[in-house]
């Protein structure tokens, strides 16, 4: 694959700004290397050969006329189909969707196309971003580039899988519960939450509004650096984002982990998390210290309930955001009800998928007269009282260290039959959701061959925090650098 | 804790404007029955004097300043069953 593939988003993007290589032959090798493994991988929904080509030269030509090379030239990124390109369909993993072209293109994806990235292709997902496993998705599942037989996690399974098996260097997904941060744990990659507001969501496919955040997927911290500060920044076309205090995530990275404090909450971490990934958390979290960090007890009594508080807050949300399903402005209309009220129920009962319609079961029944206080309600106070815990840890440190889930990639099929289990692998990531916090998760070793993660969580607006404690882990370690069995590269 | 039924299932859903098979009626009911019994522990914390938290951000509002929008046609385009620049929908009143 000429060298190329394998490459990081720096590495490729300075070759390409030097004129060593062209963007359409960064381009070709990373599109040769998806037909070769995604037979195998089904990471993606749509690979976008053509276009990925056409503005590959087309940015050959602009640096051919002497144009300075922009911060991503040539770099090829995967984007999770729940981010909308305009004039390609949007599936969201979802029936529902079927035919739909958007007319607009999200501010994330139109970012990084700015800065100068190739989008190679839309990947695979659980429908509407809700499942842990990608097994969601109503048109097939993505395998682990670690162990085919195993799930890459969810929701941004696709991403996860193509950047841990070489298809692109860079990805984007979105991240309501933990779809960024368990799917780059269970793949072995880097994956950055932001802060709740960092990052537009503007022509993101809305599931919980509160929670929903977009972010990059990289190999390594400098890559996912380098691709949230061209993220990161208010859009007027998305009133919920914001510019947060000034912050530079690539200068960062130089700065080291020392004067970090960094906490753990022991006794959160007490029941439920596997020997083995307890293991690598443990060695991680003692090679931050070798980095210079302060490792510090942390007490975060109410995150006991945030699964609980989540899932309450999440299908609330999911239930009126999918109010707008109902085959009139857009996507699929079930043919035959010739009254409005059976049109919608058919049409929503034929496009969504078996968990979609469980969570909007479920969230409407938390919202709806005689329930509103004891569920919804209650969940909103806990919630406060998850952030409060976080805001009294953040006075004795700087960033909270957890592993990102509590045990490795699991069987395809494993938790399909009991939603309550898949639901409580996410106890580790739903809290930086539920209250805004940037959070981090990056490759620390394996267990039984499978890769672990360790996830970092930080104040609101200190990404910066991350990356420099992200980066000088990977500096000190190379659990970043190993190759799955199933690799372009 | 109020136990999730058939009935409850089928409340929940005519407001949520899905129609379910019968299969899907019983399988939801017992699985969110136990989702509910699971989540019974949020009823044992202390929330008295707690605000509920609907947010984790304020957001930022912008100038109410004059700007195009998307053309009818393109938001159109995307439509069902479009037609003489509206959206069709099944007959709703009399018929």
């Amino acid at each position: 694959m000429s060298g190329l593939v394998g490459l990081g988003a720096q590495a490729l993007r300075q070759r390409v700004a030097g004129r060593d290589v062209s963007s359409e032959e960064v381009a070709r090798a990373h599109l040769d290397a998806i037909e070769a493994v995604e037979p195998s991988l089904d990471a993606f929904l749509a690979v976008l050969a053509d276009r990925a080509l056409e503005r590959a030269r087309a940015l050959d030509r602009r640096l051919g006329k002497g144009e300075k090379a922009p911060p991503l030239a040539g770099v090829p990124i995967a984007v999770k189909d729940v981010l909308h390109i305009e004039g390609l369909p949007t599936t969201c993993g979802s029936r529902i969707l079927e035919g739909y072209r958007p007319p607009f293109t999200a501010t994330a994806v139109a970012r990084l196309e700015a800065a100068g990235a190739i989008v190679v292709g839309k990947t695979n997902m659980d429908e509407f971003a809700m499942g842990s496993s990608t097994e969601n998705s109503a048109f097939k599942p993505t395998r682990n580039p670690w162990d085919v037989g195993r799930v890459p996690g969810g929701s941004s399974g696709g991403s996860a899988a193509a950047v841990a098996a070489r298809l692109a260097p860079l990805a984007l997904g979105s991240d309501t519960g933990g779809s960024i941060r368990q799917p780059a744990a269970f793949c072995g990659v880097v994956g950055l939450k932001p802060t709740y507001g960092r990052v537009s969501r503007y022509g993101l496919v809305a599931f919980g509004s509160s929670l929903d955040q977009v972010g990059p997927f990289g190999r390594t911290v400098g890559d996912v650096a380098l691709a949230a500060a061209l993220l990161f920044g208010a859009d007027p076309l998305d009133a919920t984002s914001v510019d947060g205090p000034a912050g530079d995530p690539g200068s960062a990275l130089g700065r080291g982990a020392s004067a970090l404090r960094i906490g753990v909450p022991r006794g959160f971490l007490e029941k439920g998390v596997e020997a083995q990934t307890l293991a690598r958390f443990d060695e991680a979290v003692a090679a931050l210290g070798k980095a210079g960090a302060t490792i510090v007890d942390v007490d975060l009594p109410h995150l006991v309930h945030a699964v609980a508080t989540y899932y309450l807050v999440a299908t609330a949300e999911a239930s009126s955001n999918l109010a707008r399903y109902d085959g009139v402005r857009y996507g699929r209309r079930a043919g035959g009800p010739s009254d409005l009220r059976s049109m919608y129920g058919r049409t929503r009962d034929e496009g969504f998928g078996p968990e979609v319609k469980r969570r909007i079961i479920l969230g409407t029944f938390a919202l709806s007269s005689g329930y509103y206080d004891a569920y919804y309600l209650r969940a909103q106070k806990v919630r406060a009282l998850i952030r409060r815990d976080f805001d009294r840890a953040f006075a004795a440190c700087d960033a909270v260290a957890t592993p990102t889930t509590p045990a490795p990639a699991f069987r395809l099929g494993e938790k399909t039959s009991d939603p309550l289990q898949m639901y409580l692998e996410d106890i580790f990531t739903v809290p930086a959701n539920l209250a805004g916090l940037p959070a981090l998760s990056l490759p620390c070793g394996f267990a039984s061959g499978l890769p672990v993660g360790l996830q970092l969580l930080a104040r609101p607006f200190d990404e910066e925090t991350l990356l420099r404690a992200g980066a000088a882990y990977q500096a000190r370690t190379g659990h970043h650098e190993a190759t799955p069995p199933l690799c372009a590269a | 804790m109020p136990r999730v039924t058939v009935e409850t299932v089928d409340h929940v859903a005519r407001l949520a404007h899905l129609s379910l098979t019968g299969e899907e009626r019983t399988l939801f009911a017992r699985q969110l029955d136990e989702i509910l019994a699971w989540a019974e522990s949020l009823q044992a914390v202390d929330v008295s004097d707690v605000e509920p938290l609907a947010a984790a951000g304020k957001g930022a509002l912008r100038e109410d300043t004059e700007a195009s929008g998307l053309p009818r046609e393109r938001a159109l385009d995307a439509a069902p069953d479009p037609a003489e620049g509206l959206f069709r929908v099944p007959r709703i009143i009399g018929g």
